[in-house]
């Protein structure tokens, strides 16, 4: 059983319990589909069951429990033996550190998606049927392809100090010095270390937004189009009063899309300060508190608070997704 | 914070390109034998021999196996495997050895989810208490192991390792941290002498500093060490308490008899800002005063051998960390001094080590655990590290198997009767201090120049209150 459940670092154990998997999972899916297609005449009940009964199943497992399990220990003490009622969350909305924290993600879910889904937005209607626009959409949409790891690295080289007189290595301070002026330590000063590290995010998510708003834009009628060019608007009032609302649910998608992942970045803030300098937010504290001071009550807390916070932006985005079928 | 090197330690660059394939190699494929190192040290592993004779009583161990998991990678990981030889030869036990740098995160994950490694090598006492306190998953040592431990220990190394009275852990390695580096060269130059008590230093200092030009200054510094940033700022502070307030308050400081906040501990602070807040001593070669927070600890020493800094407060397993090619002695480019205290012959010294966890209580996991606390296995360790960078406290190591002179002034240190240790405060504080708040408050002492009393007291307002 132990040989089966834990391959510690061989790599061939590890190997040949992947196959062992793959051969169960292969198996088990086989008897489900002979089973459900045995009866002549099945009740809907149980092919129904037969092809999502697995999937249910590991929902259940993977999902439903460890979110109840999550949901009690935030109730209950640092090594989940006794409960503590409130405490866990009153510490988290009282305490100093805890504040910042909260606030940092308040702005990182108000900010980022806006900055993201605006510049993607502007950027998808300028080159709109420009000679470039295959050429201009590649080079934003490149960063997607960068893991997140990845970007942060790199925008640290960007942002990296080195004192004056000495080579900078950090491009921003190369060109501050090239320009006469001194070179900053970037990443220390809040609130403004919380922006940089959004740009990286926006940077990112931009090539996303950009690339489902452009679709957005190519689907507008032209016949809408072409009557408001005749009724004699044009540029800007173009954009305001034609495109933009014709591609509202979209761009509502693409914004809830967005914040949810803005929930999720934990990489991009672990990567460029660990957390440091006030620039920590839930995602990540989370992280931190469990896994590094053991704290299981008080990350269950957060754990639930950003479990809060998502709910109504997802179930806001698949009512709009649904808007915006019905429109098509 | 033993772990941080073991885990942060850069590579010992390699070679030639060949060996480096042939290490990726070796390292992905689950060997055991301890080739002989490569590196700047020279020198080759020798095997060691021991008394096989040790092993008898646990009966006939051929064929079994024991897991070992450890913070200690690749390159050290192969010495420690190399010195688990002369055990495997004797008794036909099989050690198999994993090391991962997200082992403090792992293990309390594999302990709950009742999947344990047989034998942890744990980086500090504030993981043991964690371990015992919360899960009660670490077994008390066998008698043999306390038995050597009492032979070759100093007692507050055996404290290091027990909980509320029941000794768990023994001591494995051990390191100095109250050194400074600095090159020879430079001070011979200039004619300055290594300082002897703190206020000859402040004197070195401030001497040094009537000199400064362009971005060079008397110290440098750095504290970044990715999530785990702030605790060389630690060590600092430590070293300091040390000196002001003394070993007594000191004590008194890690088992928070006296709050953190002491106007003591907040003057110690004030001590070592007098240095490192100081914009005219620091930060040699890397910017001013707020650049502590954010120069990497690995890379902060390097100034010295551009010339742009001339103190480098580190531990001694910063041995490893200079560029390949630096030559670490007394006429070579860089040397380390003890950071000297109030007089010439008090030698409070701080240092830290990794000990070793139980989890099951199998013969060959106790004959392992016996193996590992005695006199042979710190001997034969020394023999498998050719290259240098490894030392113990235990008194029955013997000093000309270490491989370099470093190491034999950090042996002599720890076998110093003069020597007064103390073990690194923020390893013994709990988790939510030692490994959190004392971190980034050092970080926000640099970072953001919050007053030392501001900081103690945020430091103070984390203490658990149980």
């Amino acid at each position: 059983m132990d040989w089966l459940l834990y391959a510690g670092a061989d790599p061939v154990h590890k190997i040949l319990l992947m196959l062992i998997a793959i051969v169960l999972f292969v198996v088990l899916m086989g008897i489900i589909l002979f089973v459900v297609d045995r009866p002549r005449n099945p009740s809907r009940w149980f092919v129904g069951f037969g092809f999502t009964g697995a999937a249910l199943l590991l929902l259940l497992l993977g999902l439903v429990y460890p979110a109840i399990r999550t949901i009690i220990n935030s109730f209950m003490n640092r090594n989940s033996t006794e409960f503590v009622g409130l405490d866990n969350y009153i510490v988290a909305f009282t305490e100093p550190r805890f504040l910042v924290v909260l606030g940092n993600t308040a702005l990182w879910v108000l900010v980022a998606p806006l900055a993201a889904t605006f510049l993607g937005l502007v950027y998808a209607y300028l080159v709109d049927k420009s000679r470039f626009e295959a050429l201009a959409k590649g080079l934003v949409f490149l960063p997607m392809a960068i893991s997140m790891v990845g970007a942060s690295i790199i925008w640290k080289f960007v942002y990296e100090f080195k004192p004056a007189g000495v080579n900078q290595t950090g491009l921003l301070n190369q060109f501050i010095v090239w320009l006469g002026g001194e070179p900053q330590q970037f990443l220390i000063g809040r609130p403004l270390n919380t922006f940089l590290i959004m740009v990286v995010f926006v940077w990112i998510q931009a090539g996303f937004a950009m690339t489902l708003l452009s679709a957005s834009i190519k689907a507008i009628p032209d016949d809408i189009v072409e009557a408001a060019r005749l009724d004699g608007v044009s540029g800007f009032g173009m954009f305001w009063r034609i495109t933009i609302p014709s591609i509202r649910p979209a761009l509502v998608v693409v914004l809830t899309t967005i914040a949810m992942t803005t929930l999720k970045t934990f990489d991009i803030v672990r990567t460029m300060t660990a957390g440091q300098y006030g620039t920590s937010i839930v995602a990540l504290e989370f992280y931190d508190q469990r896994f590094r001071q053991n704290e299981a009550g008080l990350s269950a807390a957060l754990a639930v608070l950003l479990f809060v916070i998502v709910v109504p932006v997802i179930i806001y985005n698949v009512r709009q997704q649904r808007l915006s079928e019905d429109v098509r | 914070m033993t772990i941080r090197m073991a885990s942060k330690r850069r590579a010992v660059a390699l070679a030639a390109t060949g060996a480096s394939l042939a290490l990726v190699l070796t390292a992905c494929a689950d060997t055991n034998d301890g080739g002989g190192g490569d590196g700047g040290g020279g020198g080759e592993a020798t095997q060691a021999t021991i008394d096989c004779a040790a092993f008898d009583e646990f009966g006939d161990l051929d064929g079994t196996e024991v897991s070992v998991y450890t913070t200690i990678v690749e390159p050290e990981a192969e010495t420690q495997t190399a010195s688990y030889k002369p055990f495997e030869d004797c008794t036909g036990v099989t050690i198999n050895y994993e090391g991962s740098r997200e082992m403090e995160a792992q293990l309390p994950v594999r302990v709950q989810a009742g999947n344990p490694p047989d034998i942890a090598i744990l980086p500090q006492p504030g993981l043991l208490q964690t371990l015992v306190n919360d899960y009660d998953a670490v077994l008390p040592a066998p008698e043999q192991v306390e038995a050597n431990v009492d032979e070759g220990w100093a007692p507050e190394w055996k404290e290091y390792g027990t909980v509320d009275g029941t000794f768990y852990a023994a001591p494995l390695g051990s390191n100095v941290k109250s050194y400074v580096w600095y090159s020879p060269s430079m001070f011979a130059d200039a004619g300055y002498e290594v300082p002897t008590t703190w206020d000859e230093l402040t004197e070195l200092t401030a001497t040094i500093a009537e000199g400064n030009e362009g971005a060079t200054r008397p110290w440098c510094a750095g504290i970044e060490s990715g999530d785990a940033t702030g605790w060389p700022g630690t060590d600092w502070i430590e070293d300091v308490v040390l000196r002001t307030a003394g070993p007594d308050v000191y004590d008194q400081w890690y088992t928070h008899e006296i709050p953190f906040n002491d106007p003591q501990i907040v003057d110690a602070f004030d001590t070592a800002g007098e240095i490192l807040k100081n914009p005219d001593y620091v930060n040699g070669g890397l910017g001013g005063v707020d650049s502590i927070a954010t120069a990497t600890w690995t890379d902060a020493g390097y100034p010295i051998l551009d010339g742009n800094c001339w103190m480098h407060r580190a531990a001694n397993f910063y041995q490893t960390q200079w560029p390949e090619g630096t030559e670490v002695g007394p006429d070579g480019d860089v040397y380390a001094f003890y950071l000297p205290a109030q007089t010439a012959d008090e030698k409070p010294t701080l240092v830290a080590g990794e000990f070793i966890g139980a989890f099951t209580d199998r013969p060959e996991v106790q004959a392992f655990q016996t193996y590992l606390s005695s006199a042979d296995w710190a001997n034969a360790k020394a023999q498998a590290t050719p290259a240098g960078g490894w030392v113990s406290a235990n008194n029955g190591l013997d000093p000309d198997l270490l491989a370099t002179d470093f190491d034999r002034l950090s042996a002599e240190i720890l076998a110093d009767p003069a020597t007064v240790a103390r073990f690194d405060a923020s390893d013994l504080m709990p988790a939510a201090v030692g490994t959190d708040s004392f971190w980034s408050g050092m970080v926000d002492w640099f970072a953001s120049d919050q007053s030392s009393q501001e900081v103690t007291d945020q430091i103070e307002s984390s203490w658990p209150s149980n």
